[in-house]
């Protein structure tokens, strides 16, 4: 549609733990012997300290590699799973990207399609629009020894849409919009109700989908022969097969649905399908992009030369290396809150968050923003009216100073089994940054066996407490190592 | 650099309540057990008393914000009480309070009273408390083994010392404090334990393991102090002055600045030169008789010896092991016990390390004391973190020395 504007970059996140489904299976297969051929493989799952904010975070990150923040002027975090249902959550991760204050940000919700929906209209918006950030972002939730528990998993998404070289243009799109309810979740409920698989994939997939794609294929004008990439994620055994060969699109196109290794991610699912496709694909390449839920989005798209130039990122693949096997399914009903262990008095500590404080250093907080001496190049953090260099108080000389993209080296550390934490023991300790400045930190994803003095580490947004009395979510940032083994080494 | 207050105070008197778990008594009630036996050494009168400091550290599990407690609890004269709060190291800064107003004449006599009662917590170790809806944003909520443990790494990264030398070293720390205790009455842990019992205890924050904890106990401590002048007036004879008194206070170069490196106290070194000048100590591996340090950990016992300037950088370890700081070694180091045994009711602990080396100057620490006659004597009472504290040390001795 517009031949100057499409996809400029794109970026991932899987969180680090993945527990493996017979874990799952294992602990249910007394009650719920019906899911054992659904016990293979692995999932993806948030940690304690992550959500659909802090994954999004991450994904916008590796989006934005390479990129001026500066230049991104909107922002959009579509989820099922925002944690807050009336404070603006792209705010919050406009204020971790400490992307500029006059930008617009908009929450998408509402179906399994928010992600794909929303990336249309920014696609649409064109050269006007300017350079939005499209996230989407799911942390799954389903009741134990559900189908859902083993087949869903938790990521994030991120795909930078603007005028200038795109990676990839956007040829359009195809919508239809059906109140097909093959599951729902009401307002405030934690978990889907979902109607009978086999309904859903005989009028749901193979009816509305496949007619949707068909239409859109006339639509767009492409040859279904044509397309490299079908992704379609669904990621039900044998659906995104069955709808190729019925469009005639080759069965070498059907894209991987990261079923096996991270499972539906929901909102954040065809955006990740996305961000893999392209971390692939070479120029001139068409990919079809679905999104599903009560209707459908059909996206085109055609790469481009700039796609073998796009700065080097983590990536889909870099974020799927990144994971650990964990075989610990009582600790993951913990983390969701499915499960009430006496957590002690320690855990009792009230976390009430003022919301003056947060305002006044939400670069701080939020966005781990230290401070420069613009006269002796001193960086601390936080910044303060006096210098912390000995040498020279300098006062009221200190600028911005941004270091959540900086890496670190651990300088002290320890794992406290007295305090509470979800997942003790907790690390924490000390770091240098590399160009100056040193925090005290807690840290995540930390092996036993590797934590050592020197350790190279990165920062990452994270949830550093909750105030389940009046429900507030406490961001901050951690540190978490730079190297980290990939599952089973 | 001022001159200092050496010798300008003496110590009149000094109590200290029976630590440890005190089921039976409240904290007001814990401040007149230490009381009594203070007013009854120093032989005066309540009526006497002009001024009185009072150090608390936690207020939620104490007894509120002001001073008004101890004026109730002891019936002082409708004096100035001064509450004071200064994390651990709150008891040297009740006994700065009460010494600095008698060396400036404000007081003739003055009072300084610690106490804590952390056994209402319902829990081991210390209350969780915030330090400010600032720091909680960005700050670390460790427990205080997780923030000193993080000494050991650091320590043996800059000195290239083996997990195992060290964790021995830790161990010996805590045998001899336990040694020690053991024949102290008012002692909170009086069992006598050794090195694989401690080698081998469930892990609490690496490598402390829970024998490198000292006690969490409730207990008061208590000093009157006035002039020499007036202390010969009222008859005292066996006088022990106040040689030096420092307190330094963390100003944010060790969290935020650059070169520390982590494995040492930057505080602690400091206050150990004013102090060491103050009371004209210019070796003190061999000028200082004995001293009671904050032991809170058995690592932080370790660096300290460093810190103080008794053992020689990176050599602290060795000394521990040699035996150097035992009760029959050359520079004993808790001798009564430390924060491991006597206990640690922190507002009374910076008051309890004065009370022995008192006690130990005048040769009436019982069982336990000092066969060579002490004649200086060291305290250091560390409150906070390692990369964020406020450190004192307290120099206390015989006039002539």
């Amino acid at each position: 549609m517009n031949a100057n504007s499409g996809i400029l970059s794109y970026g991932a996140y899987i969180p680090r733990l993945r527990l493996q489904r017979s874990a799952i299976f294992a602990a249910n297969a007394w009650f719920a012997a019906g899911l054992k051929g659904l016990a293979m493989g692995e999932r993806a799952i948030a940690n304690w300290d992550e959500d659909s904010v802090t994954m999004a975070v991450e994904a916008a990150r590796d989006c934005l590699t390479g990129f001026d923040r500066g230049t991104v002027t909107a922002l959009s975090l579509a989820s099922t799973t925002h944690p807050f249902a009336d404070r603006l959550n792209s705010g919050i991760v406009k204020e971790a990207l400490t992307l500029s204050d006059s930008i617009s940000a908009l929450d998408v919700a509402g179906s399994q399609r928010a992600g794909t929906s929303s990336l249309i209209q920014a696609l649409n918006a064109g050269v006007n629009g300017g350079t939005q950030l499209c996230v989407a972002s799911e942390l799954r939730k389903a009741r134990p020894a559900s189908e859902g528990e083993l087949v869903q998993g938790d990521a994030a998404a991120a795909i930078l849409v603007g005028a200038g070289d795109p990676i990839a243009r956007f040829i359009g799109s195809h919508s239809v919009t059906l109140d097909f309810v093959d599951h729902f979740r009401a307002s405030g409920a934690d978990f889907d109700y979902t109607w009978e698989s086999r309904w859903i994939r005989d009028e749901g997939y193979s009816m509305l989908l496949g007619d949707a794609l068909a239409a859109a294929i006339e639509t767009l004008v492409v040859d279904p022969a044509k397309i490299d990439r079908l992704l379609i994620p669904i990621t039900v055994r044998g659906v995104p097969e069955g709808l190729a060969k019925k469009l005639g699109v080759p069965a070498a196109a059907v894209a991987d649905t990261l079923a096996p290794n991270v499972g539906d991610s929901g909102v954040a699912h065809p955006l990740l399908m996305l961000a893999a496709a392209l971390e692939q694909a070479r120029p001139g390449e068409t990919i079809m992009l679905v999104g599903f839920g009560q209707g459908c989005d059909v996206l085109l798209f055609e790469t481009t030369e700039a796609i073998a130039n796009l700065p080097r990122r983590d990536g889909f693949s870099g974020a799927l290396a990144r994971g650990k096997a964990d075989e610990n399914y009582l600790r993951f009903l913990f983390h969701r809150g499915l499960l009430d262990l006496d957590r002690g008095m320690r855990a009792e500590a009230d976390q009430k968050q003022p919301g003056t404080t947060l305002f006044r250093n939400r670069k701080t907080v939020l966005g781990l923003v230290g401070g420069r001496c613009t006269k002796t190049g001193t960086v601390q953090f936080p910044r303060s009216e006096i210098s912390v260099n000995p040498t020279d108080r300098a006062i009221g000389t200190q600028e911005d100073y941004p270091l959540a993209e900086k890496q670190a080296r651990i300088v002290t550390y320890t794992a406290d089994s007295l305090t509470y934490s979800p997942a003790p023991p907790q690390y924490y300790g000390m770091i240098d940054f590399e160009g100056g400045g040193r925090m005290f930190t807690e840290f995540a994803d930390v092996d036993a066996e590797s934590i050592e003095v020197g350790l190279a580490m990165k920062m990452m947004f994270r949830i550093k407490a909750v105030d389940e009395k009046r429900d507030f979510i406490k961001y901050f940032w951690k540190a978490v190592p730079v190297q980290q083994p990939a599952a089973g080494e | 650099m001022a001159k200092g207050i050496k010798d300008k105070v003496a110590i009149l008197g000094m109590g200290c309540a029976k630590f440890g778990e005190r089921w039976d008594k409240d904290a007001e009630q814990l401040a007149v057990e230490a009381f009594q036996e203070a007013i009854a050494d120093a032989g005066i009168d309540t009526s006497q008393i002009d001024a009185a400091w009072l150090s608390v550290a936690f207020d939620a599990v104490n007894i509120g914000p002001s001073g008004i407690p101890l004026a109730t609890a002891l019936r002082l004269p409708n004096i100035g009480v001064t509450k004071v709060e200064n994390y651990c190291a709150s008891g040297t800064e009740a006994f700065r309070g009460a010494v600095y107003a008698v060396a400036s004449g404000a007081a003739d006599i003055a009072l300084a009273v610690g106490v804590e009662k952390l056994k209402d917590t319902g829990y081991g170790g210390l209350p969780v408390r915030t330090r400010g809806s600032t720091f909680d944003m960005i700050g670390v909520t460790g427990s205080a083994p997780g923030n000193f443990a993080q000494l050991a790494a650091a320590y043996r990264n800059a000195h290239g010392v083996s997990k195992d030398d060290l964790k021995l070293a830790m161990a010996h720390v805590s045998v001899k404090s336990h040694a020690n205790g053991a024949k102290n009455p008012k002692a909170h842990l009086r069992k006598l334990i050794d090195i694989d019992t401690v080698m081998n205890a469930p892990m609490i924050a690496d490598p402390l393991g829970l024998f490198d904890c000292c006690g969490v106990s409730d207990g008061a401590a208590c000093a009157i102090v006035t002039t020499p002048e007036i202390a010969h007036t009222l008859g005292k004879r066996d006088l022990v002055t106040v040689k030096a008194l420092q307190i330094v206070t963390s100003n944010g170069w060790e969290s935020q600045g650059t070169g520390w490196n982590g494995s040492y106290f930057h505080t602690t070194r400091t206050a150990a030169v004013k102090a060491y000048a103050e009371a004209g100590v210019t070796n003190p591996r061999d000028e200082i008789s004995l001293i009671e340090v904050h032991d809170c950990f058995s690592i932080t016992e370790l660096v300290t010896m460093e810190d103080l300037y008794i053992s020689p950088e990176g050599e602290g370890w060795k000394d521990v092991l040699n035996g150097f700081f035992d009760a029959d070694g050359k520079v004993p180091c808790q001798i009564d016990g430390g924060l491991k045994c006597f206990g640690h009711p922190i507002g009374a602990s910076g008051l309890r390390m004065i009370y022995e080396n008192y006690l130990q100057l005048l040769g009436r620490a019982g069982e336990r004391q000092r066969s060579t006659p002490p004649r200086l004597a060291l305290s250091h009472n560390l409150g906070g973190m390692p990369n964020q504290n406020v450190s004192a040390v307290a120099i206390v001795g015989l006039p002539d020395a």
